[in-house]
Formats: structure tokens, C-alpha cells, sequence
């Protein structure tokens, strides 16, 4: 999936879905008829509306979002991979079926600050625990990885659910 | 967390289906009831276990963007560039890392048009230069965090 992905035409009575549903659905017995009455909408048009916003992948997926600290996992690292631009495709998807990778991306390198062009997301209890599971993407990769590095989080300067419709 | 959270964490991290009653069918297929499931989510919700429970919206799709960038700043100058950088909107998350880039940052703007005048806006505030790395592709977003 490419940061170019097309738009899905969204109207005005989604936008008012997403704006209403983004930070999370009532924990109440029928959570998409209490959306419905709160934007006065009919409770079958926001439960369809928002089957085609699955369908289409603007929804990317409908439940639970765990908070990786809670959960004990304390460390995090940011890996970063130098490869080459040819193969990063295929290696990305390895990497990213990878059962402790909570996110990879493909970007752009600065050079010379930055030679890194693929990213891993990696989680673990201890710094320990992530160092272990970036040797294994260490292995995986073999000599096709030209450098990588690990940048562990020091501190949270800021974290605000991210609002996508105002 | 007992057995039965752990199932609803590991179990209904997607798939939360869209029906009247949507409580009542996940809680079925998770060995309990709907009552039961949904004062167990607000009670996960209320520790902070759970960020959130509901749609993950695709953030491009909706015609919106999203980047990841980065500075080198200066030991010295790092909590007032931090305080910069935290007071504009577009700005998600920032973390502290341990790199000569030591300052990480997500920026999430209504119109991918936004993204560039958010971070001259940055670099002109700050005086520090913005490395501007947005995704070229997506191989994975999780889920799956064990609990």
C-alpha cells in the first residue's frame, strides 16, 4: 500500500461519522445507535456507512487498541535498516510479517545524516528483549543489510490522540 | 488482567462487527456475555490498557496526511524546541530518542498540501533544519500485541 493511495469520496454525513466514532464507539448495548441518535441520523445509514468505510479501507479494522506500556512492554525501539532501494520492497514485507514488528515503513534517506531507508518498529519488556528481536531482523536481512542502528525512546515529549477530522 | 481479559485484548484487536447488537455477538464468540464485555472494556479502558476501543481510520483515505520527521537539536536547546514543537496542532506525538536526529516527530494535517508549510513553519521557529521522511510504503500495522 503506497502513501499515494487514492482518496475515497467521503461526504459530509461520513465526516460526521468519523468525527463521532475516532476517539473510540460507546460501551453501551448498541453502540451505532447511540452514534446514530447523537447525529440524528437513521442507525441502518451510519452502521452502512461505515460497512462501505471497512469495505474501502478507510476503517482499517474495528476493536481494541492496547497500549503497549500498559501491557509491559517498555522498551521500544525504533530499527533502522540500510538496504538496497531495489530490494526493500520484498524485505519490508518479511520484516513486517515479523509477530514483534508493530509497524514498517519504507522511507527516504538524508544523506549524509541518515542512511536508512526501511524502519522496524520493535517492543519488548527490556531493552534486552528488543535488542534480541533486532538481531533476529539482523539474520533475517543477512548481507543484504548494508547498516542498521536502534533508536530507543528516552522520553515521551508529547502524545495526543491522533485526530484525523476536526 | 485475568483469563478473560487477556482473551478480550488478544481477541478483539480487529473484527468488532457492525450490528445492533455488536457487544453481544464478540462477547459469544469470547466465552462471555454482553454486560460482562462491556463493563470489562471500560474497565480496561479506565487503566489505560486499552487506548481506545473502536474504528481505526485509514488517515490518507480520508484525504488527510501523516509524516514522520526529525532533528538534531542541541542538548542545551532541547526543552525549548521541544516546547515549539509540542505547541503546534499538527503535531501527533514527539518522542525523545537517543541519535545525533534526537528529536522524532509525527505531523498529521487535514491536506497532504499541509505538510510541508507545517514544517518550514517548524524549521523557522526553531531554527533547527526538519528531516522530512513520510512513508514511501506500508508493509505492516500491527495487531497483534499479546497480553
Amino acid at each position: 500500500m503506497t502513501a499515494q493511495s487514492r482518496h475515497e469520496a467521503l461526504d459530509e454525513v461520513d465526516r460526521r461519522i468519523v468525527v463521532a466514532t475516532q476517539a473510540g464507539l460507546p460501551l453501551v448495548p448498541r453502540p451505532y445507535h447511540a452514534v446514530a441518535e447523537e447525529l440524528g441520523l437513521d442507525p441502518d445509514t451510519v452502521m452502512g456507512r461505515m460497512r462501505r468505510m471497512l469495505a474501502t479501507g478507510v476503517i482499517r479494522r474495528i476493536g481494541a487498541v492496547p497500549n503497549h506500556y500498559a501491557l509491559g512492554l517498555r522498551a521500544n525501539g525504533m530499527s533502522v535498516w540500510d538496504v538496497a532501494d531495489e530490494g526493500v520492497a520484498a524485505l519490508g514485507r518479511q520484516v513486517g510479517a515479523l509477530d514483534f514488528v508493530s509497524h514498517c515503513y519504507h522511507r527516504p534517506r538524508h544523506l549524509p545524516i541518515w542512511p536508512y531507508n526501511l524502519f522496524a518498529m520493535v517492543h519488548g519488556k527490556s531493552r534486552a528483549e528488543v535488542a534480541d528481536k533486532v538481531a533476529s531482523i539482523a539474520d533475517l536481512l543477512g548481507a543484504a543489510c548494508r547498516g542498521h542502528d536502534v533508536l530507543y525512546s528516552t522520553r515521551i515529549l508529547k502524545k495526543s490522540g491522533l485526530r484525523l477530522v476536526a | 488482567m485475568d483469563a478473560l481479559d487477556r482473551r478480550i485484548v488478544n481477541g478483539l484487536q480487529g473484527g468488532f462487527p457492525i450490528c445492533e447488537r455488536p457487544y453481544a455477538e464478540a462477547a459469544a464468540e469470547l466465552g462471555t456475555d454482553e454486560a460482562t464485555l462491556v463493563a470489562r472494556l471500560k474497565a480496561l479502558k479506565a487503566a489505560g490498557t486499552l487506548s481506545r476501543f473502536g474504528p481505526m481510520y485509514h488517515a490518507e483515505r480520508l484525504g488527510g496526511a501523516l509524516t514522520l520527521a526529525a532533528m538534531a537539536v542541541p542538548e542545551d536547546d532541547f526543552d525549548r524546541v521541544a516546547e515549539i514543537v509540542n505547541a503546534f496542532p499538527e503535531v501527533a506525538h514527539n518522542y525523545a530518542r537517543e541519535h545525533a536526529l534526537n528529536m522524532w516527530f509525527v505531523l498529521a494535517t487535514e491536506t497532504p498540501e499541509r505538510i510541508p508549510d507545517v514544517l518550514a513553519a517548524i524549521e523557522a521557529a526553531t531554527g533547527h533544519t526538519v528531516y522530512d521522511m513520510p512513508k514511501i510504503e506500508e508493509f505492516f500495522i500491527g495487531l497483534r500485541v499479546e497480553a
